[in-house]
């Protein structure tokens, strides 16, 4: 993977864009110092690392409007920043550009039960919305494993889904309103808390959109009431097909569960070493799934599911009779990351989505790769919506392993396109996986979505050498715009 | 009257609009043609029908997906999807009752390319919520996908959002791929007699923060509850508040009784079963029981639930209008007769006050370019929707002017 060269006439400038940045900035919003600058030079994504030029931490929109408006005429690359988080390079910092963190940006700003929407500003990370609004009885549907640390406002530029996807959707369908700067400095609101903002939904498009479009200032989200009853049954397979089987079977009997995470026995052995969830050891895989409702709905549901799984030949089977209990069963596959970071040096965190039922074809495929090359792989996998997570493990000290590793993440990924799938299903594509979305589209798609950038960044500085392989001038695709009497893009390198 | 063409694929689709582009003639999309009265007028060159790409390609309904030609009626979609206990779950608006129509079905392209949703809206979300992925060809002519066929997809920019309710101004779309969802097994609907609006409006918004799952609430004004054909309702002649439930039968039947006895202990009122509540519901989503004269001028207002009964309030005051309230009081579907003209700017003004958006959905064609179909967009927001519009078709030969002025979306 190779970034953009950096532009050295920028990096020469550095000391005169610091003086312009600390005239907007004043106080402890810029940091300069190499040793600081360390904090930012990677996000999730550890393998690549890059100080950037500057980090500025911004605390309004207003400023945020100035330094980009600053940086549009500068032809000053910016790179926005949540909490670091992201696990495919999309914060990744550039050493001609801006790193913008929103780590200032931490208030919740309206919780209003009646709409059932929170306004907050994109620095709150996600589970803070839901403990703001608990005592009322109210969460945040969307819960990627790492809601702890990561913040609302990278949620929404990586559609950041969760466990719960299935039954309450991902961020793009929890999101109401959002208040945003683009490249210009312009500032824009989409959204609100009515539902049908007329016009072009271009709310819809900035989810996802990996901080290529623009920097979120402020953020509208629904909550939702809780369920009175939640409940989990573990259930294990002689086989990952009968554990597939019955995830279609549940579904094509209409039950939609509020959650159904399914693991392989790599990963099962790893997580049942390290947190005690009473997974049984003699099953290729297990499933978990979640009801969630009124209790008489539960318990209704929870006969179907029994008897659907007895039929797809579970030969274990055990339902929470306790919060506590359900807790239990769930903090295995919490905890699948750190339990596979015990029995491996490294792993890579892999993220692709397939059609469910191609999922026993695309695990047997996985593990003849996985002969081949040598190199373990453990499979979470989120079922209900056919996210598959393979955590590749490997030493990074042993040499050419990461590359090793990088290349088995790749194939596996090529494969989920394969089968009907696609490169990503909520980590987004980053740097990781940029130089692979040719496997999933052709020129032309690509250069129809990167026309669409130019429209909110008609000089390509928002967040670039991210999720398109190839830099495209605007200018090239039939776009009219030409800035001042300059071109934009004034002489891009191919990478 | 321009020539209507009609490309029987994917490939005879994108020669024609390569052409046009080339040729610079407009071309106006259309799939039956349910909602051409929806929108601005548009006096393309040419009109492009859509029925020629028809047909279901891929239904796997373990997996809850479809895939359809662009031009697939819909009633052949929900025939398919009831077989199989499955349904569209954002409720699919029939406009052929506001346009005085005889089909009795639009196209799935349509369908998303319209862009709205019924009362399950509020629960379920709209049509965009459910558009996966697309093929699609843009102004240039050239063929594009973007999405997919998974749910869970960050993979590049979610452009079927984007082209959903984009009443086909950015791109053709040649084929859609969607979610669908089980069909409930059975569905309740509690009705409360005789609250005024702002009462009705409380308690939609209470029972919608309550975790009794409401699918759809809604506020029909006597004026409007005594057109219902269902006479155990219309018989009453007065106002009608109403919570949906839709589950496994002895879920619901829990959670309406929840309903009544936690909220409205010593109201008067009653519970629909399946059938009832099924055929109510439809009057409401296709908007049957609001005034049909031929002169009655239909907006379309989306506001802040909280807000739907001060509108409301307001509409009584000021207008000799008639309305019902949908989505627990964001969605308000109003019909004025008489000089709508008088109305309209006032309407407007009071509606972008609450932060909202007004539709005039239907009216004469004059009325509409005086008016204006969608609410005018603030003036940050405009420069960027021309530059998306020039980013799919920079010619602007894809129902030009139907949004509003040329660019989409603002008059």
């Amino acid at each position: 993977m190779k970034m953009p060269k950096p532009d050295k006439q920028i990096i020469d400038r550095r000391l005169e864009i610091i003086g312009a940045l600390s005239r907007i900035l004043p106080g402890d919003g810029l940091i300069v110092d190499e040793q600081e600058l360390r904090a930012y030079e990677c996000d999730g994504l550890m393998a690549y690392r890059q100080l950037p030029l500057v980090v500025a931490l911004p605390e309004t929109t207003e400023q945020i409007s100035q330094i980009l408006s600053y940086c549009n005429a500068e032809d000053v690359k910016i790179v926005p920043r949540g909490a670091g988080t992201g696990l495919s390079g999309g914060a990744l910092p550039l050493a001609d550009g801006i790193t913008i963190g929103l780590g200032k940006f931490n208030r919740i700003l309206d919780v209003d039960y009646e709409n059932r929407a929170v306004v907050a500003q994109p620095g709150v990370t996600n589970k803070a919305i839901t403990d703001a609004v608990e005592d009322a009885g109210f969460y945040y549907a969307p819960d990627p494993s790492s809601k702890i640390a990561c913040s609302i406002g990278g949620n929404v530029a990586e559609n950041s889904g969760g466990m719960h996807c299935l039954k309450y959707g991902l961020t793009t369908n929890n999101l109401l309103g959002l208040e945003m700067v683009l490249m210009s400095g312009e500032i824009i609101r989409l959204g609100g808390k009515h539902l049908d903002a007329g016009g072009y939904d271009l709310m819809g498009v900035v989810t996802g959109s990996e901080g290529l479009l623009g920097v979120i200032t402020e953020v509208t989200v629904r909550i939702l009431q809780k369920p009175d009853v939640q409940r989990a049954v573990l259930i294990g397979f002689p086989s990952s097909a009968a554990g597939g089987d019955c995830v279609a079977s549940i579904i094509a009997a209409g039950i939609v569960p509020g959650a159904m995470e399914m693991m392989d026995r790599m990963a099962i052995s790893a997580m049942e070493q390290f947190v005690h969830s009473g997974y049984p050891l003699d099953v290729e895989s297990i499933l978990i799934v979640e009801l969630d409702g009124p209790e008489v709905e539960v318990n209704y549901l929870l006969q179907s599911v029994e008897k659907i799984a007895k039929r797809a030949g579970s030969t274990f089977f055990r339902a929470s009779n306790s919060e506590e209990e359900r807790q239990m069963f769930w903090q295995g596959r919490m905890s699948a990351f750190p339990s596979v970071g015990r029995i491996s040096p490294d792993y890579l965190t892999m993220d692709g989505t397939i059609p469910r039922h191609r999922l026993p074809e695309v695990l047997t495929e996985m593990a003849k790769m996985s002969a081949e090359c040598g190199l373990r792989v453990a499979n979470v996998f989120h079922a209900g919506d056919g996210n598959l997570h393979p955590l590749i493990l490997y030493d990074a000290n042993k040499q050419g392993e990461l590359e090793k590793a990088e290349q088995f993440g790749f194939d596996i990924l090529k494969l989920c396109v394969r089968v009907g799938g696609v490169l990503s299903g909520e980590h987004g594509i980053g740097v990781e996986k940029r130089d692979l979305m040719g496997e999933m589209f052709s020129e032309i798609d690509l250069e129809q979505q990167q026309r669409l950038k130019c429209a909110f960044d008609p000089n390509g500085l928002m967040n670039p050498g991210k999720v398109y392989p190839t830099p495209r001038r605007c200018a090239e695709m039939g776009w009219m715009h030409v800035k001042a009497d300059k071109l934009p893009f004034p002489d891009i390198p191919r990478f | 009257m321009p020539e209507t063409q009609r490309p029987k694929n994917e490939n005879e689709l994108q020669q024609l609009i390569a052409n046009a582009n080339s040729a610079k003639t407009s071309l106006e999309i259309i799939g039956n043609g349910t909602k051409r009265a929806l929108g601005h007028p548009v006096n393309a060159d040419v009109v492009v029908d859509m029925g020629g790409l028809a047909g279901i390609t891929m239904y796997e309904p373990e997996e809850l997906v479809m895939t359809a030609y662009a031009g697939t009626p819909l009633s052949e979609i929900n025939s398919a999807l009831g077989a199989k206990g499955q349904m569209l779950a954002f409720e699919p608006w029939n406009p052929s009752s506001i346009y005085g129509l005889k089909h009795a079905s639009g196209t799935i392209g349509g369908l998303f390319m319209g862009g709205y949703g019924g009362p399950r809206r509020i629960s379920a979300g709209a049509p965009r919520d459910h558009l996966l992925g697309i093929n699609a060809i843009n102004g240039f002519g050239e063929i594009f996908k973007s999405g997919g066929r998974v749910v869970k997809n960050v993979s590049g920019f979610d452009i079927p959002k984007l082209l959903a309710g984009s009443f086909g101004t950015l791109a053709v779309v040649s084929n859609v791929t969607f979610k669908v969802l089980p069909r409930p097994e059975a569905s309740r609907t509690v009705v409360i007699v005789g609250l005024d609006a702002e009462k009705a409006g409380n308690a939609m918004r209470n029972a919608m923060a309550s975790p009794h799952e409401v699918s759809a609430s809604a506020y029909l004004p006597a004026g409007i509850a005594q057109k219902s054909e269902i006479t155990e309702l219309s018989d009453f002649g007065k106002s009608l508040t109403l919570f949906r439930v839709e589950g496994p039968r002895p879920s619901v039947e829990h959670r309406a009784k929840e309903i009544t006895t936690s909220f409205f202990a010593g109201e008067n009122h009653l519970v629909l079963k399946s059938e009832n509540s099924i055929r109510l519901w439809s009057e409401i989503c296709d908007v049957r029981l609001l005034n049909n004269n031929a002169d009655a001028r239909i907006w379309r207002i989306s506001v802040a639930p909280s807000d739907g009964p001060r509108v409301a309030k307001w509409i009584g005051e000021n207008t000799n209008a008639e309305y019902f309230m949908d989505w627990s009081g964001g969605l308000i579907w109003v019909a004025i007769e008489g000089d709508g003209n008088v109305y309209a700017e006032k309407l407007r003004n009071v509606i972008s006050g609450f932060g909202g958006h007004a539709t005039l959905v239907r009216a004469s064609d004059a009325e509409k370019n005086s008016i204006g179909v969608f609410n005018p967009l603030n003036n940050a927001l405009n420069p960027l929707i021309k530059r998306v519009k020039q980013s799919f078709d920079p010619n602007e030969i894809l129902n030009p002017g139907r949004m509003g002025a040329k660019a989409g979306g603002a008059k």
